[in-house]
């Protein structure tokens, strides 16, 4: 496995060669070339935004299938909170569960569960200071690869503690290892996603340098199943939930700033918006904030490439399920577990340079500078960059040229045939004479 | 070796538009690998510069040389220009009514702010006609 390993690709046969992912990438991470996108892997985030607009269905993510949980000897579904957003009508997030045991998992170890442990954590931490303030939530993987290619200045802001679903997996091996007494390689844990970048964090975790998730499965492919398995599902001899309205509403843009009790905090969700708080804290425009939670999808978690529901209401379901549910189940004991702490530091990944050696980076800039005057700045992307700055960049860099612009194409054209034209004329005119 | 330069106009209108200058540079500063703690001190310096520009000059334009060694901004402005230089360098002097500074506006940290982050700072200014500001950072740190 290389430096990065990524769960969004293309389907080569369904891409059609049009611009719409290019246009939409925050990294400027999509190239056409040959009438097929290309991702530039150090790049991507895995954010999903193009698998969200492709009209084409040609951008997929790739992921774990249920299947493989034959794989295990013993395995614990960790559903993500979004997961309860899907279906209508949910009193209580136990005949979820019930069904995740019907389907045949052994376990079930709510993600909302270990979220409070890190709500838990992360308001030690708070009082504690000695973090850079405000304090970024590392939760989003795509926000947190944002970072750490596009704001290395705001790396000492965020938050070192494993996003909840690390944490769950962690805790329920652990726990269930010592009390089947099974070696924890035979115990699958199983994270039922939302969205590819967290297929992304557990094969290729930030922050920590293993992960505990054995299998991440998208909602979609888990709904189909798990709404026959709920319904015949019986009641269940035990209670199963273990997550009150604290650790439900992780799912959602907001819930994790409000779970800090701190109320100078700001929640944004949507890549665009979370790069402008981004950009704004960079430039120190954000003063007197605790805690920013920055989500890539739009309404956070529910908005996840791959759930099922409109993530306005699957929102709106979450608010009212943790209605019905204490503020919280699960308290940390007194300190802050090692399992919930980073292990290892981000550091920045500087894809976005243009040569090691700034002067040369410099003499780059001049010449992308000079390309650009040249172009139309129409940005109309049809030679497979994202924008005119985009395509001169890449001309300096030697992954294309100037004719890639059709507009500087058409120009070459056109004065090719004005002195065919005219050449043409001069030596027609001897052979006329001749004739005289 | 010849150096980039550019050259940006604040439109004194349009208050949205301030940190667009400064955004571009950011974003050149980082492609040609400058430390990141570097290029944040021209953001902050260049962002308080363009707001300045905008609500206290009418607007202006800026001219950025970035050269091997340094990142140089020349912020201009044909604005009501500063009676007291010295006094508006002052940490919390302000021109801002109490009822304004309550909401936070005109905490007299603008100029101040622009002077800490960076290396050379000179004001120009000229009741009546105008305001230069010349910031100069050292890319090195």
């Amino acid at each position: 496995m290389g430096e990065y390993v990524h769960s969004v690709t293309l389907d080569t046969a369904a891409c059609r060669g049009c611009i719409t992912c290019v246009k939409r990438c925050p990294t400027e991470a999509i190239r056409v070339r040959g009438g097929k996108a290309r991702i530039l892997k150090e790049r991507c985030i895995d954010c999903g935004e193009c698998i969200r607009v492709c009209p084409h269905h040609a951008k997929r993510a790739v992921t774990d299938h249920l299947a493989e949980m034959e794989r295990y000897r013993y395995t614990i579904a960790l559903p993500a909170p979004a997961l309860y957003g899907q279906f209508n009508n949910l009193d209580d997030a136990e005949v979820v569960l019930a069904g995740l045991l019907e389907m045949g998992f052994d376990e079930v170890y709510e993600v909302a569960a270990a979220a409070e442990l890190v709500s838990d954590a992360t308001r030690l931490l708070l009082s504690q200071g000695g973090l850079e303030r405000p304090v970024i939530s590392s939760a989003c993987p795509a926000v947190l690869r944002l970072i750490r290619v596009r704001f290395p200045e705001l790396l000492d802001n965020v938050l070192p503690l494993v996003a909840p679903v690390e944490l769950a997996a962690r805790d329920a091996k652990r726990q269930a290892s010592r009390r089947l007494g099974i070696p924890a390689s035979e115990i699958g844990c199983v994270f039922i996603s939302p969205c590819p970048a967290k297929m992304t964090a557990a094969k290729n975790p930030l922050g920590t340098g293993r992960s505990d998730i054995d299998l991440v499965v998208s909602v979609s492919e888990v709904y189909p199943a798990l709404c026959s398995a709920m319904r015949q599902a019986g009641e269940p001899g035990e209670e199963l939930a273990a997550a009150g309205r604290t650790g439900i509403g992780w799912g959602r843009s907001g819930g994790e700033a409000a779970a800090t009790l701190h109320e100078r905090y700001l929640a944004a969700d949507g890549i665009e918006n979370v790069i402008r708080v981004l950009e704004d804290m960079e430039d120190e425009k954000l003063r007197g904030l605790d805690f920013v939670e920055l989500n890539a999808c739009s309404s956070g978690c529910v908005g996840g490439v791959l759930n099922v529901e409109n993530p306005y209401v699957a929102a709106v379901r979450l608010k009212r399920l943790g209605r019905y549910r204490p503020v919280a189940c699960n308290h940390l004991e007194d300190a802050i577990p090692p399992d919930a702490k980073w292990d290892r530091e981000v550091v920045y990944a500087p894809v976005m340079q243009l040569d090691q050696n700034p002067l040369r980076a410099m003499e780059m800039l001049g010449r992308i500078q000079e390309i650009e005057s040249r172009l139309r700045g129409l940005d109309c992307g049809s030679c497979g960059a994202p924008s005119c700055h985009a395509l001169a960049e890449d001309i300096v860099r030697g992954y294309a040229t100037e004719d890639s612009c059709i507009y500087v194409l058409q120009e070459k054209l056109g004065a090719v045939m004005t002195s065919m034209m005219t050449q043409g004329f001069a030596q027609a005119e001897p052979e006329k004479e001749g004739a005289l | 070796m010849s150096g980039l330069h550019y050259h940006y106009q604040v439109p004194g209108d349009d208050v949205t538009r301030a940190g667009e200058a400064s955004g571009a540079v950011k974003s050149t500063l980082k492609k040609m690998g400058i430390p990141p703690q570097v290029v944040r001190r021209v953001a902050i310096a260049m962002y308080e510069g363009e707001i300045n520009l905008v609500i206290h000059g009418g607007g202006g334009e800026i001219d950025v040389d970035i050269d091997g060694a340094t990142v140089r901004m020349v912020l201009r402005d044909q604005g009501p220009g500063i009676p007291d230089i010295q006094k508006a360098m002052e940490e919390g002097w302000s021109t801002a009514s109490d009822s304004a500074r309550s909401l936070g506006f005109g905490a007299g940290m603008g100029l101040p702010n622009m002077k800490k982050n960076t290396d050379e700072m000179t004001v120009e200014s000229t009741v009546g006609e105008g305001t230069t500001v010349t910031m100069v950072v050292r890319l090195g740190g």
